[in-house]
């Protein structure tokens, strides 16, 4: 690999690239789906290739190709510098990357069971139990579970000296249990451990055993039946929420996450995934949430999805605080981009999507610090409000703004407790306004890292596999529902 | 291009190797190159060399899939073995039947040289034509410039050949001033017929026309959706109602409604994967042809698509829809075709007392699936309709609307269509724009 990396990165210079780096990335990828009893899909998957990225007349260009050797280096290095001098046709201004990193260093997700050694049979065991538990259930017309196994090596080089390997390995899992009523229109799901499929950690097989399957299948199935004729959920102009930790983490992903990554504030995402309410003259004196709200982007949290050793710049892994007793203090930089704002160096969470794509600001593990509340006293506290738990639906505006979230499921809280099950409970509102209205966050007790595999970003299009912990937290005056 | 010398080759040499009862590859290959620009210049500027190998093999009722993109001999046996291994170690799957036996594939030539060669410099150049016109009328240009060559061929043991190649490009814009944006987008298979200076001249009018937009508050009203807007109508119909496994799941509007009237007369869609005027791909990931599918007729139910596995649930042949193997989504209608209408885009706005204009969606999502109950927000133009005129650009708008019940309430269809691809699935579309009463607006941004 080092010769592999220095011939690239020798020829990129010859070639007349003032900046060079190449990054060399197996992903293997196991996926495994159980659905009413039978094995749906049992696969696995290799990509492997390598990426150059190149400055030429001071404009990036970019190219990449899966035929790791000696000769198609040359050709896929000249593709680049061509690229970076097509670019400089529109430039307005030099790249400025800042002062020079040379980095080297080795990087491995610990892990105390290698999902790729665990035995086939074992896995599609624990489905096909928590699958046959599910449907035991009368009601369940779709009874659905997955595992998600992934690991990239990766070998990232540049022209300042760095060298650095990487191994993370990847575990996720979850189920999900699906009711319908035809002839009242009404169809009804419930996840675990969390909807769109699953939840995903930094760790090894340990993790789907902690999640417990088969152990939560007869419930989420009860739930899935139970919300068939559950009452609807009412709307409500001004309604106390409290939101289960799942459900906080999304909300933390879509209006924190994404508008502090700066390269959507300096604009170089407007075309697809939009810019950012959050602009530089508000960095340091905008008030985001109350002083409850507290939200660190840390790409060291051990076992978090988005935990590595080096970002895709060869940056080292860093803990940046974002908001701080409600005050908007940080952004997520890349090296250009913090030099753009004059923030010094790069916090370190510029990532790729594999080696055919170039690394772009990702969320690390960008979370909502615990608080000080008991899970419990969150609802035992509060008159009049609604529990809602596991996400549905999510949707916000391209600066990051107007959002609209549905969970699977919610309860119906009166004078402090849970009293009646509710269905297809929504909640909108504006993210600063929202956060602001934030009165109570539970402690450390309730507090998870959840895993989001499936955020998109980019042209050509980018998934990220992104961190967030939280805990249960509860807001006052929250705008509920719109199924009238 | 590897060309179907060389994939059948490796066909060849993937059936040497596996001892299944059946087995079956899929070959994608690809050229891909983006020119991306923000800030009006091009900061981002990539291109891609990739072919992946696809085996399943079927051992009885057991199947197994492994990919890889590694071609050489050693990379294709792992795939073999890894698919081997992953097979022998599963329970049967009842509900299997058989690959599918060759059938007759249309062949359609959507493959452009030209595009396939587009140079860096061509690409630079056309984006150029953005910026320089962004900036000489003061607005900021982003977007970005797609030009690619694809093939894909499918083999099986059972005597299946499908090969196809074909080319895109793609190129999407949007222009902004300081408080309002404007969207212009194009598809071909010809990188010569994307016409940079119409795209430009679209989005950067919508931007100007969009400056300072004033309060209108949420509620329901009449909307022409532009094409931009209308394609996500028909990705939703497809992810939520058109599959086989959506109506086999309870979760389609469609179960039990063929021949019943589910949307307005006005409304007609089908699917056809080997239409030329389309980014086609005559056969499915399986190998089977595309048939022509209707799925709404004059605002009837009349089909949904198939793929080899749902097809035999209900004991009918495949139409030819399938995703790549092994796929929980079932099958797709990947190149859906909305009938275009009567009247010209220019005067669907006659008429129109109080409504709104969309040029496009963003962030759609599911609320509630049997309905087609999707929300999400207005973007990159939008403006007040009255006395059939626009009169002035509003925020952006959030909506939690039924799509089905929308295409219930078609009132006009432009004559003009557009056409989509999709990155994220690769599905073609071409759509019309429409005028909709009964839009529901559910709230407001603030910008
Ligand atoms: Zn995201």
């Amino acid at each position: 690999m080092k010769d592999f990396a220095a011939r690239a990165l020798n020829q990129a210079q010859m070639k007349g690239a003032t900046y060079a780096d190449i990054r060399i990335v197996t992903r293997t990828t196991q996926h495994i789906a159980v659905k009413n009893g039978i094995v749906e899909a049992l696969e696995q998957n290799e990509s492997q290739g390598f990426g150059v990225r190149v400055i030429a007349n001071g404009a990036w260009g970019f190219a990449a190709s899966a035929r790791v050797d000696m000769r198609e280096i040359e050709r896929v290095v000249a593709q680049a510098v061509a690229i970076a001098r097509a670019s400089a046709l529109t430039k307005t201004r030099d790249v400025n990357l800042g002062a020079r990193i040379e980095a080297h260093g080795r990087f491995e997700t610990p892990v105390a069971r290698d999902p790729f050694l665990v035995p086939m049979q074992e896995k599609i065991g624990v489905l096909m139990k928590a699958d046959a538990e599910m449907r035991r259930v009368p009601g369940i017309k779709v009874a659905r579970g997955e595992m998600e196994f992934q690991r990239e090596d990766k070998t990232f080089a540049s022209s300042e000296g760095s060298f650095i390997t990487q191994s993370i390995i990847e575990s996720g899992c979850g189920i999900v249990a699906m009711a319908s009523n035809l002839e009242s229109g009404e169809i009804q799901v419930r996840s675990h451990p969390n909807s769109g499929g699953r939840n995903q950690v930094t760790r090894g097989y340990e993790f789907i055993t902690e999640c417990r399957m088969p152990e939560n299948a007869q419930r989420i199935a009860e739930e899935a039946v139970a919300l068939l004729s559950a009452a609807q959920c009412p709307s409500l102009d001004a309604a106390t929420i409290i939101l289960d930790g799942s459900q906080v983490a999304l909300q933390v992903h879509e209006s924190c996450g994404h508008p502090i990554e700066l390269d959507r504030v300096l604009g170089t995402e407007a075309a697809f995934a939009g810019t950012s309410f959050l602009t530089p003259e508000k960095l340091g004196n905008f008030r985001y949430g109350s002083d409850v709200i507290n939200i660190t982007a840390d790409a060291t949290i051990p076992g978090g999805l988005g935990t590595f050793g080096f970002d895709d710049e060869g940056v080292a892994a860093q803990k940046t605080d974002i908001i701080k007793n409600g005050l908007f203090v940080g952004y997520m930089t890349s090296r250009e981009s913090a030099q753009e704002l004059k923030l010094g160096h790069s916090n370190g969470t510029m990532r790729a999507d594999g080696w055919n794509r170039i690394p772009l600001i990702r969320m690390t593990n960008v979370s909502l610090l615990p608080g000080t509340w008991n899970a419990d006293d969150l609802i035992t506290s509060t008159d009049d409000g609604i529990w809602m738990e596991t996400n549905r639906s999510w949707s916000i505006d391209d600066k990051r703004l107007n959002f609209q979230f549905g969970t699977e499921m919610a309860w119906e809280i009166k004078s402090g407790k849970k009293t009646r099950m509710l269905k297809n409970a929504t909640y909108t509102g504006i993210t600063p306004q929202f956060w602001g209205a934030c009165d109570a966050v539970a402690n450390e007790n309730s507090w998870i890292v959840w895993g989001t595999p499936n955020c998109g970003k980019g042209q050509p299009p980018q998934v990220a596999h992104t961190g967030h912990g939280a805990s249960p937290a509860r807001f006052r005056g929250i705008r509920v529902g719109v199924i009238k | 291009m590897l060309g179907p010398e060389k994939i059948k080759e490796l066909t060849t040499q993937v059936f040497a190797l596996s001892k299944a009862d059946q087995t079956e590859v899929l070959v994608t290959a690809s050229e891909r190159a983006l020119t991306r620009f923000a800030n009006s210049y091009i900061h981002q500027n990539v291109a891609e060399t990739n072919a992946e190998v696809r085996v399943r093999v079927v051992y009885g009722k057991k199947i197994g899939v492994a990919s890889t993109n590694d071609l050489s001999p050693e990379g294709l046996k792992r795939a073999a073995d890894t698919a081997r291994v992953i097979a022998m170690l599963q329970p049967d799957n009842p509900d299997f039947t058989s690959l599918p036996s060759p059938a007759p594939i249309q062949n359609v030539e959507t493959y452009v040289e030209r595009t396939a060669n587009f140079s860096p410099d061509q690409r630079a150049h056309a984006v150029s034509v953005l910026c320089k016109k962004a900036k000489a009328r003061g607005v900021v240009a982003a977007g970005a410039f797609t030009t690619a060559s694809f093939e894909v061929a499918v083999a099986n043991s059972l005597g299946v050949f499908a090969y196809h190649p074909g080319s895109l490009a793609e190129m999407n814009t949007v222009m902004m001033t300081d408080n309002g944006s404007g969207y212009a987008a194009r598809a071909h298979a010809d990188a010569r017929q994307i016409n940079a200076e119409a795209i430009a001249d679209e989005a950067i009018s919508k931007a100007l026309k969009a400056r300072n937009p004033t309060d209108l508050e949420a509620g329901e009203y009449t909307v022409l959706l532009e094409e931009y807007a209308v394609v996500d109508v028909l990705n939703f119909l497809d992810w939520l109602s058109f599959s086989a496994q959506a109506v086999q799941e309870d979760r389609s509007f469609m179960k039990g409604k063929l021949g019943e009237k589910v949307m307005s007369e006005n409304v007609t869609i089908w699917d056809d994967g080997a239409a030329g005027d389309a980014i086609a791909l005559p056969f499915d990931y399986e190998g089977v042809p595309r048939q022509r599918v209707t799925l709404i007729e004059k605002g009837i139910a009349r089909g949904i698509v198939y793929d080899t596995a749902t097809a035999a649930k209900d004991g009918v042949a495949s139409t030819g829809h399938s995703l790549p193997a092994p796929n929980s989504d079932g099958p797709s209608a990947m190149h859906l075709f909305m009938a275009p209408g009567e009247t010209k885009k220019s005067e669907m706005l006659k008429g129109v007392e109080r409504g709104v204009w969309v040029t496009r969606f963003w962030y759609t999502r599911v609320v509630h699936p049997l309905q087609v109950l999707i929300t999400g927000m207005t973007r990159d133009g939008t403006f007040l309709i009255e006395n059939g005129e626009i009169t002035r650009p509003v925020k952006n708008f959030r909506f939690t609307t039924s799509y089905l019940a929308a295409l219930n309430h078609v009132r006009a269809i432009s004559q003009e269509t557009k056409l989509f691809h999709e990155d994220w699935s690769n599905a073609s579309r071409s759509v019309p724009a429409i005028l909709v009463d009964g839009f529901q607006f559910t709230g407001v941004t603030q910008f």
